[in-house]
């Protein structure tokens, strides 16, 4: 019969199309279990996460996930869409690096006498916009925050010189185009959904859509 | 003087008449379950839900509990119940095995949208990590199959989380929910406040406010339409918004086809209803899915067996999806208009704007491909002319005797096709089958759950020898509750799905598809369920009639022809209108 392998049509371009780094947004109710919940949606479809950071939001009692996976636009709406759909989230937003500031922490730990006879601190300092945490005898401690390149940049520059650990944070970002959640959470503890609520990008169709 | 006296009074008359109760976790749950108008439970108790079990005693009155087989047959009685009823079902299983055996009901209720309300026991709060006797972790086991699922620990949670299961169980898109219990909480004693159902919950939608602008869209779009197709599903049924898709579709005249969950929505013999979708759907509805230039999807999330390959599906449509979950637009096909909300609510706008059509040459069109199957395929399966006996004849027969008014509850394989494609209904919610998951054995205790759901019709579980052989065990519970079912095995001695496609994909290499049974008659009879036999046409009838009038459990096993196909088909990988005929 068919000789049509279906795996294969399965993975045909399209899906795959413009992959790009996406932050994923989650306001949601600070509970036990709705990590895995939103994480195994991930890892249903054998998507990797890059990074995970959940803190508290600007609001009290409402936890806010910051999500870093790269992927097409299609595979994101979806996944955003699924999210959303949990019991106990309330907003899911997703944007591409430009819509986006957002930041990482590194923290190095070299040993005191390697760099203090091999390169100056002070240039570490000025040129990756590094700060000592620590200083010790026997060791000493940076801390940069930045982008991936940068945080990445001193990895570099420090492998030479006996790079005893290093340890780099989740991202945490802040929607650029965002009146932050507080209007919004109105709209969620109403009663009856308002117009707001029921805003949802695939009825608008328009640009405005993960940008509130 | 007086008045403080009255004032007294009316204090001692308001504490008398709030209803704050003292007792047990376990007895404020049951409680909780009678104000949610719980009637019946199917279960099987366990060392972890032995305090609510112990409780349950003492309301033998309000709440009936069938003692299952198997925790898989619970949880699949309890579907049934709610498919064929509209109302939660519930199940109480213990933990570790107990809840481990609820997995593929849950996965099953999580996929076909069912709303349950399951309750499992759990080790002591304080054991809980420490791989304790049935100790398995149940929450997260249960998180990908669950609409939501919550661990109590202290008593004074469990009304407000019963509450809670409730609603999300039954709003929006249905769908199951878990409890776990440690049994501490099941035992603690304290005094409750007075039960409130939940009706809000600020992080969860269940359906939004109608925006008029999309219906009006939607509108445009169906008004302008030459060649508009309706495809349904069991979203018509969920909203119970079967009276507004009727009005629907005959003020338009748009031809309908449903997907197999929702089937039954509306009459089979109602003129718009063209038939079935996808794999085994008739041959016009699949074929004219790719000539449709408007396809309006009500409640229906375009599954790979209805659409076969994607690429090649409707591509010259317009589409318009009316849907609860947002997460369904736009998931498979794309939709032009997208009109989210509750098809109760959005059907009767869109009647109104919609203009009133007849589509006469375009209802033509299906019916000559359907005359096309009648003359191929259908009339040899309803009335075959060889020696062997086809599933179809026997669906003919259940037609002819009960009139379409019985609910069909049928396992899964080659005979749910048939009965899908052949089975008469005039009522909704009378076609009852394991649609997205696809579960082997669910049949015969999904049957007796839905004679639960459906006390006053006949329910008729049309099962293979495969799946028969998966859930047996529930002939134990007919025996000992009297779920007057009707069981009928239709046996082609294989595993005939898998079959038929190693038939016509694998070269014909039967792998470990030929598959023995035991003497089905003789095992009813060892549980005192009447049963026979047939294996020749002549006596055909006349067993069924016996087994439809009998009054109470009736098991009949129908000899079938052995390597029977369903046909049509759309081979997997193939598009709709490919579909082939033989």
């Amino acid at each position: 019969m068919s000789t049509e392998n279906t795996l294969e049509h399965k993975t045909t371009k399209a899906d795959f199309d413009g992959k790009q780094e996406y932050t994923i947004t989650v306001y949601a109710e600070n509970r036990i279990g709705l990590l895995n919940r939103i994480a195994i949606i991930f890892s249903k479809r054998k998507i990797n996460i890059e990074s995970l950071n959940t803190s508290p939001s600007e609001i009290d009692g409402i936890h806010r996930f910051n999500i870093v996976i790269q992927e097409g636009y299609e595979v994101v709406r979806k996944l955003a869409r699924q999210i959303e759909k949990q019991i106990e989230v309330l907003k899911v937003y997703f944007n591409t690096n430009d819509e986006i500031i957002w930041q990482e922490l590194a923290l190095y730990k070299v040993s005191t006498d390697e760099i203090a006879e091999k390169v100056t601190v002070e240039r570490l300092l000025r040129q990756y916009g590094a700060s000592a945490v620590v200083i010790r005898k026997d060791y000493t401690v940076f801390a940069v925050t930045g982008h991936r390149e940068e945080t990445d940049a001193l990895v570099k520059a420090l492998e030479p010189y006996e790079l005893i650990e290093f340890v780099r944070s989740a991202r945490v970002a802040i929607i650029k185009d965002s009146a932050g959640f507080h209007e919004k959470l109105k709209e969620f503890e109403a009663f009856e959904p308002g117009e707001e609520l029921v805003e949802n990008e695939f009825l608008e169709k328009g640009e405005k859509i993960f940008t509130m | 003087m007086e008045t403080a006296q009255e004032t007294i009074q009316q204090t001692e008359a308001k504490a008398e008449t709030s209803k704050t109760f003292k007792g047990t976790g376990s007895q404020v749950l049951l409680n909780g379950l009678i104000e949610e108008g719980v009637t019946t439970i199917f279960g099987y108790p366990g060392g972890a839900i032995m305090p609510i079990y112990d409780a349950l005693y003492d309301y033998a009155d309000k709440l009936e509990h069938i003692l299952v087989r198997h925790e898989q047959g619970g949880i699949h009685a309890a579907q049934g119940f709610a498919r064929a009823s509209g109302e939660v079902g519930i199940v109480f299983a213990t933990s570790g095995p107990g809840a481990t055996n609820l997995v593929t009901g849950l996965a099953d209720a999580q996929i076909d949208s069912t709303p349950l309300v399951c309750i499992t026991g759990q080790v002591f709060a304080h054991l809980l990590g420490t791989d304790a006797f049935q100790e398995t972790d149940v929450i997260n086991i249960t998180t990908p199959v669950t609409k939501w699922n919550y661990q109590v620990t202290d008593a004074k949670e469990i009304q407000e989380v019963l509450a809670k299961a409730f609603y999300i169980a039954k709003s929006g898109r249905p769908g199951p929910v878990l409890i776990d219990i440690t049994k501490n909480a099941q035992l603690q004693l304290e005094e409750f406040p007075e039960y409130v159902k939940c009706n809000h919950i600020r992080s969860y939608r269940p359906k939004p406010k109608i925006r008029i602008e999309y219906i009006e869209q939607a509108a445009e779009l169906i008004n302008s339409a030459k060649k508009p197709f309706i495809l349904f599903g069991q979203g018509v049924i969920l909203g119970k918004a079967e009276q507004e898709f009727k009005a629907f579709i005959e003020k338009t005249g748009i031809p309908a086809a449903w997907t197999i969950m929702g089937e039954s929505a509306i009459p089979t013999s109602h003129p718009l209803n063209v038939g079935m979708l996808g794999m085994h759907g008739n041959y016009g509805p699949n074929v004219l899915t790719n000539e449709a230039d408007v396809i309006i999807a009500i409640g229906m999330r375009f599954d790979d067996r209805v659409t076969g390959r994607l690429d090649k599906y409707a591509k010259q449509a317009r589409v318009v999806h009316l849907d609860i979950d947002p997460a369904e637009i736009d998931k498979n096909v794309k939709a032009e208009v997208g009109v989210w909300g509750d098809c109760k609510e959005t059907l009767p706008l869109l009647t109104n704007l919609v203009n009133e059509n007849k589509h006469e040459d375009w209802l033509a069109k299906f019916k000559e491909y359907n005359q096309q199957e009648i003359d191929q395929v259908i009339t040899p399966e309803l009335y075959p002319t060889g020696d062997e006996m086809t599933m179809g004849e026997v669906l003919r027969n259940i037609n002819e005797i009960c009139g379409g008014d019985a609910v069909i509850v049928t396992d899964v394989g080659q005979h749910q096709m048939v009965a899908c494609r052949y089975a008469n209904f005039n009522n909704t919610r009378s076609n009852i089958t394991s649609g997205g998951l696809g579960t082997m054995g669910f049949g015969l205790p999904a049957a007796i759950g839905a004679k639960y759901g459906a006390p006053d019709k006949t329910v008729i579980a049309i099962i293979g020898d495969g799946g028969f052989q998966m859930t047996p065990q529930e002939l134990g519970t007919i025996m000992q509750f009297g779920a007057a079912v009707k069981i009928l095995i239709l046996n082609n001695r294989f595993l005939g799905m898998v079959r038929q496609w190693q038939q016509l994909f694998h070269d014909k290499r039967y792998s470990f598809v030929n598959i023995t049974s035991p003497d089905f008659v003789a095992l009813a009879k060892s549980y005192y369920i009447e049963a026979s036999k047939v294996d020749e046409r002549a006596n055909l009838r006349q067993a069924l009639e016996t087994m439809i009038n009998h009054e109470g459990s009736y098991l009949l096993e129908v000899m079938v022809g052995r390597e029977n196909n369903v046909f049509p088909m759309v081979p997997q990988g193939m598009s709709v209108s490919e579909i082939r005929l033989k």
